[in-house]
């Protein structure tokens, strides 16, 4: 075979073959120019953004831009409230907690039903990944109001555990796709192997089954915490004075008219800080995590 | 990735009969056992997302105030008779499929072309793909902050600030200024929801040009196909089930998008969509009849779309049960 292509190449007419390596030597470059072009366009609102947080109030709102203006770290300072007086703290701590004591919860009720639905398969195991995926498509809204109903009645209005419950469901379904497909990556024969010599389930599990999963569990943790992090409806409507998570506090910048753009600007960035941080580091797990395992 | 799954199927056939036949006698004990681990999460999720829905469907047929609480009762249709014939409810509702479709279809045909150029190896390419996918990790309160303040603002946005610098390059200092978000919002609100998902889109098409089997491509390369011919009878057709994946996942989260609206418009001018609506129907008419008919609409128009889109993943599951 290497044989015939070499003849080939050799019998062929050198000056056939020269302009057309080079046009395609120079179309593969203009596409990567292309590729970078778009790269930069999709990039630069965030890099304004960046950049704008860095600038004092007076050089931000310039028309035209000022690009190359002195960079100071005032609106930092007066996100973090040594200015106004309003710390960003509460709902930065709010947030955390919400993310972190959800996901935790995800990761304790997905794993053993994703464990039945693939290295033990139940009967039927597809309906049950639909009934989970239907919750999916369940919007948000059309609980809303029972809930806070439920959640007025019971006093549990402006309380974090509210979010952590409601977030643990947002989160709950998708966790049980990926974790499924994580899952149904481990190899039957050797568990079938382990157990014929003689080891138990928890010897399986944890020697066996979490070793291979372990990315799995990491990239369900990373997709369950973002969205929690993100979420607004609920946050807005389910809280008030003390419970308010770090987008609620975001949204009292909605009518403050840009007079402090630097501020808003960088309210904005260290807000999106912990998910940009968390997403640029497992880029591949994210992919796998959003299309629900689907995508391999 | 790949490889554990071939192995196990390929063992599949054997050690199912074998297990079924041992199995046989002890089969309710076992298939509860078996179902046990499945129990909690899916107790948790009929109680948490199930139950409010009931109720919310029971209140939707509910003449509810909660201004007036004393004219408290059923009334059938009526609030979802007010919902097709109020017209700002109804513009609610073609708002929702107007801002869906538009934003799904540019943003997929924009993820498929950026796709492609991405699947190619070029110097750079991870860091390219980093700053493609920027926008979809920005916070989206944060992120409809940023085009409302930071790029749309008619006196200092970027857009603006941009169109006079590039007017003054030419001697003239009478650039137009429009208010973006005023003239025309519902492309304002599309334009930062595009920008979002696009790089969402991409990510799942490259996943989906990635697994591309290359030998194939290699053969009708040799066999004298051209680059359009490649993409349109074997590109396409293995991209279809990528396309429809993340068209599905676009769709369920843009019909439910709240964010972009309440922070751009605040509902303003034609681009409250219904989540918005709900939401102020709700929290600031304290409507709860009409809320909950919004809500059950929502719904609908999701399992509308989700009964096309599921037939897709559920093609995917079955290739790989088989």
């Amino acid at each position: 075979m290497a044989a015939t292509t070499l003849d080939a190449r050799a019998a062929a007419p050198v000056a056939g073959i020269a302009p057309r390596e080079r046009k395609e030597r120079r179309s593969r470059r203009l596409l990567a120019l292309g590729a970078w072009i778009c790269g930069i366009v999709f990039f630069l609102p965030f890099a304004w953004m960046v950049l704008t947080s860095f600038h004092s109030e007076q050089d931000a709102g310039t028309n035209p831009p000022k690009i190359d203006a002195p960079l100071t770290l005032h609106g930092y300072r007066e996100f973090f409230g040594s200015g106004t007086g309003v710390s960003p703290w509460p709902p930065l701590i709010n947030s955390l907690t919400a993310s972190v004591v959800s996901t935790l919860l995800v990761l304790v009720l997905a794993t053993p039903a994703a464990y039945a639905l693939s290295i033990k398969p139940v009967r039927k195991w597809t309906d049950a990944m639909f009934f989970f995926l239907s919750t999916k498509m369940l919007p948000v809204v059309a609980g809303l109001l029972p809930v806070y109903l439920i959640a007025k009645n019971i006093g549990m209005l402006d309380n974090i555990w509210l979010l952590v419950i409601l977030y643990t469901s947002m989160n709950l379904p998708i966790a049980v796709w990926m974790m499924r497909s994580f899952l149904a990556d481990v190899p039957v024969a050797i568990i079938e192997a382990a157990s014929i010599d003689g080891a138990g389930l928890p010897t399986i599990l944890t020697r066996i089954v979490a070793p291979i999963v372990a990315p799995g569990i990491a990239a369900t943790a990373l997709i369950s915490f973002i969205f929690s992090w993100n979420e607004l409806l609920f946050a807005r409507v389910l809280t008030g004075v003390t419970a308010g998570t770090a987008p609620v506090f975001l949204t009292s910048f909605v009518t403050s008219q840009g007079l402090f753009l630097a501020k808003v600007c960088a309210a904005a960035v260290c807000i999106s800080l912990p998910v940009l941080a968390a997403g640029f580091a497992a880029q591949d797990k994210l992919v796998q995590g959003l299309s629900l395992g689907a995508v391999k | 990735m790949s490889t554990p799954s071939i192995i196990r199927h390929r063992h599949a056939p054997p050690v199912v009969s074998r297990s079924a036949a041992g199995r046989a006698p002890r089969r309710p004990r076992g298939a509860w056992a078996r179902r046990a681990p499945l129990l909690p999460a899916l107790v948790f999720m009929i109680v948490v997302t199930q139950l409010p829905f009931v109720g919310t469907l029971v209140i939707s047929f509910m003449r509810w105030n909660a201004l007036d609480p004393s004219d408290k009762g059923f009334t059938g249709l009526d609030n979802y008779k007010e919902e097709f014939t109020d017209p700002q409810l109804r513009s609610a509702l073609t708002t929702t499929v107007v801002l869906t479709v538009t934003v799904v279809l540019v943003s997929l045909v924009l993820g498929l072309g950026l796709a492609l150029l991405m699947d190619r190896k070029f110097p750079g390419r991870g860091a390219v793909r980093t700053l493609l996918i920027t926008p979809f990790l920005v916070v989206p309160v944060a992120s409809a902050l940023l085009w409302k303040h930071a790029l749309y603002n008619a006196t200092y946005g970027f857009i603006n600030g941009s169109l006079t610098w590039i007017w003054s390059l030419f001697g003239s200092d009478s650039a137009p200024q429009p208010d973006w978000l005023s003239t025309s919002p519902k492309l304002a609100v599309e334009a930062s929801l595009i920008w979002q998902w696009t790089p969402f889109m991409m990510l799942i098409l490259l996943a989906g040009l990635q697994s591309r089997p290359t030998d194939v491509v290699e053969a009708a390369r040799v066999d004298g196909a051209g680059s359009w011919d490649i993409f349109r009878y074997l590109t396409f057709p293995h991209l279809r089930r990528y396309l429809e994946l993340a068209a599905l996942l676009g769709t369920v989260y843009v019909v439910q998008n709240f964010d972009a609206v309440f922070t751009l418009t605040s509902g303003g001018l034609g681009t409250a969509n219904l989540p918005y609506a709900v939401y102020s129907t709700f929290y600031e008419a304290h409507d709860y009849g009409q809320a909950s008919a919004e809500g059950v609409i929502v719904v609908i128009l999701s399992i509308v779309v989700a009964t096309f889109a599921l037939r897709s993943v559920s093609s995917l599951l079955r290739e790989e049960t088989h």
